[in-house]
Parts: C-alpha cells; sequence; structure tokens
C-alpha cells in the first residue's frame, strides 16, 4: 500500500515538475478564466444585484471551462516521444498512474481556482471572503470531482483524433452532480449565510459523489490504460 | 431461423400496437387532461425501456471488460443505441404533453433534467466510438464510459431532486394513484404497450447487432487486404 502511495507521488511530482517549467497549461487556463469572467460581464450587468445572486453559479463554468484547459494537457503531454507507452510500461499500476497524475492536475486546477477568485471578487464586486473556510472546503471538494472526471476522460480520449471536442462532451454531462452541488453551495456562502441545513445536503451529495467516483475511476482505469 | 424469429417478433409487435391503439383510442378522456393524457400509454413503456437498455448495456460493458469477448461490445453498442432512440421518444412524448398542460415545451423538473443529461451521456457514448478506430480500444474504452454513466444517472436524479420537482407523480404501483385497472392492463398487460416496446427493442437490438457483425467481418477482410 505504501508503495503505490508513493508510486503516486512519483508521477504527481513528475507532472507538476513538468508544468511549472514550461508553464503551458496553467497560464493558458487562468487567461482563459479571466477572458470567460470579462465575457460574461458582457452577458449580465455584473454591479446589478441579480447578477451577484448568480455569481457562484458563473464561477463555477468559469472553473469548469478553464479546468478542461489543463485537464486536456494532462495527458496529452505524454505523446510526444511515446512518453505514455513508457509511463504505462513502468513496474506501476495504472491506478497509482492515474491517481498521481489526478493529483497534480487538482493541485493545479486549486491553483488556478485561487487566484482567479480574488479577481472575481473585484470584477464583480463580490464579498467572497465572508464564509472563507467554507467556501474552501466547497472548493476542494468540488475541484476533486472535476479533476477525477476531468482525468478519466482525458485518458480516455487520449489517443483519439478530434481529443479536445471530446473531451468537454463527455466530462460535463456527468459532472453535472458536482456543478450543481457547487454552484448551489457557493451562491448560498457568498451570499453570507453559513452551512446550514438547507444547503447541508448538497455538502453531502458532493463528498459522496467524490468518494464513489474515486473508487470506480481506480477500478476502471487499469483496463483503460494497461487493457 | 433467426430472420424468421425476428419477423414472427414483429409482426406480433405491430399486432399488439394496432390492437393497443384501437383500445386507447376507445377509452373514455381523462377528466381533467383530456386526450392528451393519453400519450402516458407510449410515453411511460418507453422511458422503462430506454432504462432497460441502459441496464443491459452495463451488463455487457462489465461482460466484456471481464471476458474480452467483442460479442459483447456489439451488444452494448446495440442496446445503447436502441435505447437512446427510446429516449428520445420519451423525450419528444414528454414535451409536446407539456407543451398543452404546463404550457412549455420544457420544465428543467428533476426527471426531465436528469432524462436529458442520461440521454447526453450516452450520445457522448456513441460519439466516443466513432472517435477511435482501434477496435479493442474502442470496446474497452466505450465500456469503461458506458459504466461511468450508468452510475453517475442515479447521482444526477438524486442531485436534481433536491430542487423541487413539477414532474406528475407516479400513478402506478403506488396507493394514491387513480388509475382504473383496464387502463394499466394497456400498458402493462400480456397485450399491452409494454409489450409492443419491448418487442420492437429487441428486434431493433438484433437487427443493429447483426449490422455489427458484419461491420466487424468487413474490418477484418479489409485489414487482410491490406496485409496483402
Amino acid at each position: 500500500m505504501g508503495a503505490f502511495f508513493r508510486q503516486a507521488l512519483t508521477i504527481t511530482i513528475k507532472d507538476l515538475k513538468a508544468e511549472i517549467r514550461t508553464k503551458e497549461a496553467i497560464n493558458a487556463s487562468f487567461a482563459f478564466a479571466i477572458v470567460i469572467l470579462v465575457l460574461f460581464s458582457f452577458a449580465f450587468d455584473p454591479l446589478e444585484d441579480t447578477t451577484r445572486d448568480m455569481s457562484g453559479g458563473l464561477l463555477w463554468i468559469v472553473f469548469a471551462f478553464a479546468g478542461v484547459l489543463v485537464l486536456n494537457r494532462s495527458f496529452a503531454r505524454e505523446l510526444p516521444n511515446d512518453c505514455l507507452d513508457a509511463l504505462i510500461a513502468a513496474p506501476i499500476s495504472g491506478a497509482a498512474l492515474f491517481l498521481g497524475k489526478s493529483v497534480a492536475n487538482y493541485l493545479l486546477l486549486l491553483a488556478v481556482e485561487l487566484v482567479s477568485l480574488p479577481v472575481f471578487g473585484i470584477f464583480y464586486n463580490v464579498h467572497w471572503t465572508t464564509q472563507f473556510w467554507s467556501l474552501m472546503l466547497v472548493l476542494v471538494l468540488g475541484t476533486w470531482g472535476l479533476t477525477l472526471i476531468g482525468t478519466f476522460c482525458s485518458a480516455l480520449t487520449v489517443n483519439i483524433r478530434l481529443r479536445e471536442v471530446m473531451l468537454p462532451m463527455l466530462t460535463y454531462p456527468a459532472l453535472v452532480p458536482v456543478l450543481m452541488g457547487s454552484m448551489q453551495l457557493t451562491v448560498s456562502l457568498m451570499a453570507g449565510k453559513p452551512i446550514g441545513e438547507e444547503t447541508m445536503p448538497w455538502l453531502k451529495l458532493l463528498a459522496g459523489f467524490d468518494i464513489v467516483f474515486t473508487a470506480a475511476s481506480l477500478v476502471l482505469v487499469e483496463v483503460v490504460l494497461v487493457g | 431461423m433467426r430472420n424468421y424469429i425476428l419477423y414472427a417478433l414483429g409482426a406480433g409487435a405491430m399486432f399488439i400496437l394496432a390492437r393497443d391503439i384501437n383500445l386507447i383510442a376507445g377509452f373514455p378522456q381523462e377528466a381533467s387532461q383530456g386526450a392528451i393524457f393519453k400519450i402516458i400509454f407510449f410515453h411511460v413503456p418507453m422511458a422503462i425501456t430506454a432504462m432497460l437498455c441502459s441496464f443491459v448495456a452495463l451488463c455487457a460493458s462489465i461482460a466484456f471488460l471481464a471476458t474480452k469477448n467483442f460479442k459483447y461490445d456489439a451488444i452494448a453498442v446495440a442496446v445503447t443505441e436502441v435505447g437512446l432512440a427510446f429516449l428520445a421518444g420519451n423525450l419528444i412524448t414528454g414535451s409536446i404533453w407539456a407543451r398543452i398542460i404546463w404550457g412549455v415545451w420544457w420544465a428543467w423538473d428533476v426527471r426531465l433534467t436528469s432524462a436529458l443529461v442520461c440521454w447526453l451521456l450516452y450520445a457522448g457514448y456513441l460519439m466516443l466510438r466513432r472517435a477511435i478506430e482501434e477496435p479493442t480500444q474502442r470496446a474497452t474504452f466505450a465500456a469503461a464510459f458506458s459504466i461511468f454513466a450508468f452510475i453517475d444517472v442515479p447521482i444526477v436524479y438524486l442531485s436534481i431532486r433536491l430542487f423541487r420537482t413539477q414532474h406528475p407523480g407516479p400513478v402506478f404501483f403506488s396507493s394514491n394513484g387513480s388509475f382504473p385497472p383496464d387502463w394499466s392492463a394497456a400498458i402493462f398487460g400480456p397485450l399491452g404497450t409494454m409489450m409492443a416496446m419491448m418487442m420492437l427493442a429487441t428486434i431493433f437490438t438484433c437487427v443493429r447487432l447483426t449490422q455489427e457483425n458484419f461491420q466487424r467481418e468487413l474490418d477484418s477482410l479489409r485489414r487482410m487486404a491490406h496485409a496483402m
């Protein structure tokens, strides 16, 4: 068991190192997040109260769109020089490889989100810090669901043509529960309401989704990657 | 032999459908909804057929991953396509009903939304299959995604149910329903629309399965020709 996590950690560190040296996915993702925020400001009047009511929803759409850019690169990065074949041939299980990549993506996505949040707060005049720790909890849970589904679909689509098109097609419908839960919670937290009776089921749903899909993808990814 | 069974099944399904349509047309109109209520005789069986199809697809996908036998992959894709068609029929009939009763074509209610998400997931499954060339990889990836989709649908349903729902509650198998027994029989009876839909789904699946087998044969011949 210890070996499994050590292997996953090695993959995570490798991916993070590669990303920090090139910064290709994280820069693109962050820039894209800002672009969507700007575009949304044309669709709705950003300073009106009604917009603030749905700002939590907007935020998660930004995260989901920007996140796919990071997730897309995750396996695609391994294609040149046949690195993916080498990784699969390496003496580690497919699950360890998947977990390692997921954690790396997770940290990158969280970084993009944490940088986008203050920008979002400034642009949309949202006081997102009032329920800071609860919001972080939602971010941590929601992003793990997003990363997990995204990394799994990224592994499925890595070898196919139209990869960039297929990944969102597969990821977003599967993500509906995560996005809904995160949006509901974020909207209520940004309105200054703590997590209470009304929003608790959503938090449970998020946690449940994360657990179910962590288990399912760790079991299934072995067949997908190794065959 | 197999073709004759399919023809017989088809004739049987046609007969049952004709009988049911005749029977249903003779039923009196429902008190509050009028004639449009009768859409339920086709709407509900289509939903149940689609659900069964996705369950069969799950079983076939697991069987493929366990055995690597392409027979199961063919079953999975055939049954998914048929299920998707029935789900589309379900969504369309429901939409027509909603236009008359609710006054809108679409409401973002729990069942409608989860049915739509389900449709999108399985449409994604078919697109994924289209995009992968290599047969073993296509079958494996598609099977994995099919299992994922099947796990996801109940969670989607659960999540949307946390919102308030406006879909009419089930009138079958519940004590508060007031569905007359002869109307129930027109759906769930041995000669009901449910039976007809199931037979249709079986026929479509078998025809699609034959196509899939021909396709595989063609592919292998083509590969052989390339090799020579």
